[in-house]
């Protein structure tokens, strides 16, 4: 008893830690790979290749002057960025980096928590997320603060729906919404990228819409709306902001690589346990840099643009996927296809 | 007190103060989000009585999307807070017979209600089914289908009002300037 919730305690702290330190290392990580995208050095003079650069960043912001403006809403302007913070960190929960290890005689689980309702917990606390933006927006008395919250929860309200279906076509084929028992039914390569290619891609787009990340980087676009929600904000808190930015876009990359890619499976990850924490973090990895590659790359879209691919090009195709999804689920278990051949 | 006791004592204190302040702040913005933190707490308690689905689709319905635009449209209304009249005659005596019949009612439901734990029938019906989110979907598409049905077409009626009420009316002679 008391093992088990020290072995949780640890996983958490483990969890927490490596979090915070892939968000400090994914703010270099993206100047640097945007920097060779637009043909130029970036950050290199802090340490080596930069290294401590995240590190010099943190001190800094901790030193800013702490602004609030005399017209905000004192008590939710001082919510806003911890609530940014907290849903992303909560949904790591869910996530399972890796195969079961045995440690000094212990099955341990690499994850933390193997719930019943995983993906809906997931999608419950991504929904929850809409409040730090909307409430940073408002409570910031600033026009274009509000107008860039206004945006986001739009926006993160049209594309959840989409995510939501997108995701409901695996769910249908294992019968689970756990997140451990989906990598598992994709054991041996069976990667539901092949059989779900279309939930796939509805998916990756809605994860660059929910995390606000470019192209559909609305709610900031600097042009327009200054910096959009955050406008007001500074030192500490400015960086709350980001932290739970990045740190969604890594849960968000995992749940996509559990649900998707496989996981952890991959060769020789049954045998050696480690193999598979280093397979599920270079997926994940991978997806970082899709992000850097796709902000470098695509311009941001026009804001009725962005609701109509919302609602009238990926919400029918993701409904209409899980209506096809269904046909086939049901003509498996009754053994439909028996019948044919 | 056992710990769950603990547990279900401070969520219900919260639930319940969330509910009172959100009748009582005279903010639109900061009545929704003790709107939140009650359908939140609430959440909770259904995760206490082992009802998870329940708990995940409380947060993501009601906290996560009607919540938010809620929010959406009081933001919209302006910082300054609506004035609050009445429009019906009356309206007061009537709020207090109406609360009054349906503390009634509920107490009376309570009173007769039988009170059995997590036992026998129904754990072993989750058990069977393969856990809680199936026994409910067994339930719900197969016994209460045709509720399950109807309420989908009263959003339904509900979707298409929207969009009779939102349409522009139609033009009789298209505009040449």
């Amino acid at each position: 008893m008391l093992a088990d919730f020290i072995e949780t305690i640890v996983k958490i702290l483990v969890v927490v830690v490596v979090l915070l330190t892939g968000f400090a290392y994914m703010t270099w990580f993206e100047r640097r790979v945007i920097a060779r995208l637009q043909v130029r050095i970036g950050p290199n003079r802090v340490g080596p290749e930069g290294l401590l650069q995240p590190l010099a960043d943190g001190v800094k912001l901790f030193f800013k002057e702490d602004i609030i403006p005399a017209e905000a809403d004192k008590a939710l302007y001082l919510l806003a960025p911890m609530l940014a913070v907290v849903p992303s960190l909560l949904a790591a929960a869910v996530l399972p980096f890796g195969p079961d290890v045995t440690l000094f005689g212990r099955t341990i689980h690499l994850y933390i928590a193997d719930i019943n309702i995983a993906l809906l917990y997931f999608l419950g606390l991504g929904s929850l997320g809409v409040y730090s933006v909307v409430l940073a927006g408002w409570a910031s008395n600033n026009k274009y603060a509000l107008l860039g919250g206004l945006r986001a929860s739009a926006q993160m309200i049209s594309y959840e729906l989409a995510m939501g279906l997108s995701v409901l076509a695996v769910v249908m084929l294992t019968g689970s919404f756990s997140l451990v028992d989906i990598v598992e039914a994709q054991a041996g390569g069976r990667w539901f990228v092949l059989m779900q290619p279309l939930a796939f891609i509805i998916f990756v787009i809605t994860m660059l819409a929910e995390t606000k990340r470019a192209p559909f980087d609305l709610p900031e676009a600097e042009q327009e709306l200054v910096a959009g929600f955050h406008t007001e904000y500074s030192g500490m808190k400015f960086a709350l902001f980001y932290m739970g930015e990045y740190i969604g876009m890594i849960v968000i990359s995992g749940v996509a690589v559990s649900l998707f890619l496989g996981g952890w499976q991959g060769p020789f990850a049954e045998q050696i346990p480690l193999l598979g924490v280093l397979y599920f973090f270079l997926k994940v990895a991978v997806f970082m840099f899709f992000f850097v590659w796709m902000r470098a790359t695509l311009p941001r879209l026009r804001y009725d643009r962005l609701m109509q691919l919302g609602w009238k090009v990926l919400l029918p195709l993701s409904l209409a996927n899980v209506v096809v999804t269904a046909l086939a689920v049901v003509a498996r278990d009754t053994g439909f296809f028996g019948l044919l051949g | 007190m056992s710990g769950a006791e603990l547990f279900f004592y401070v969520l219900a204190v919260l639930a319940i103060t969330s509910a009172l302040a959100m009748i009582f702040t005279p903010r639109p913005v900061y009545a929704v989000l003790f709107m939140v933190v009650n359908f939140v707490a609430v959440a909770l308690l259904y995760l206490q009585l082992e009802a998870p689905f329940l708990a995940a689709v409380q947060v993501l319905v009601y906290a996560g999307a009607i919540m938010v635009l809620f929010l959406f449209v009081v933001m919209l209304m302006g910082p300054a807070p609506a004035p609050l009249w009445e429009h019906i005659p009356a309206q007061r005596p009537l709020a207090l017979l109406f609360a009054v019949g349906l503390l009634g009612a509920l107490a009376t439901a309570i009173r007769k209600g039988a009170f059995t734990p997590l036992t026998g029938t129904m754990s072993s019906a989750i058990a069977t089914a393969g856990g809680q989110s199936q026994a409910l979907a067994e339930h719900l598409y197969n016994r209460y289908l045709l509720p399950f049905e109807l309420t989908s077409l009263i959003l339904l009626v509900g979707i298409v009002g929207a969009v009779v009420l939102a349409r522009l009316p139609r033009q009789k002679n298209p505009t040449t300037d």
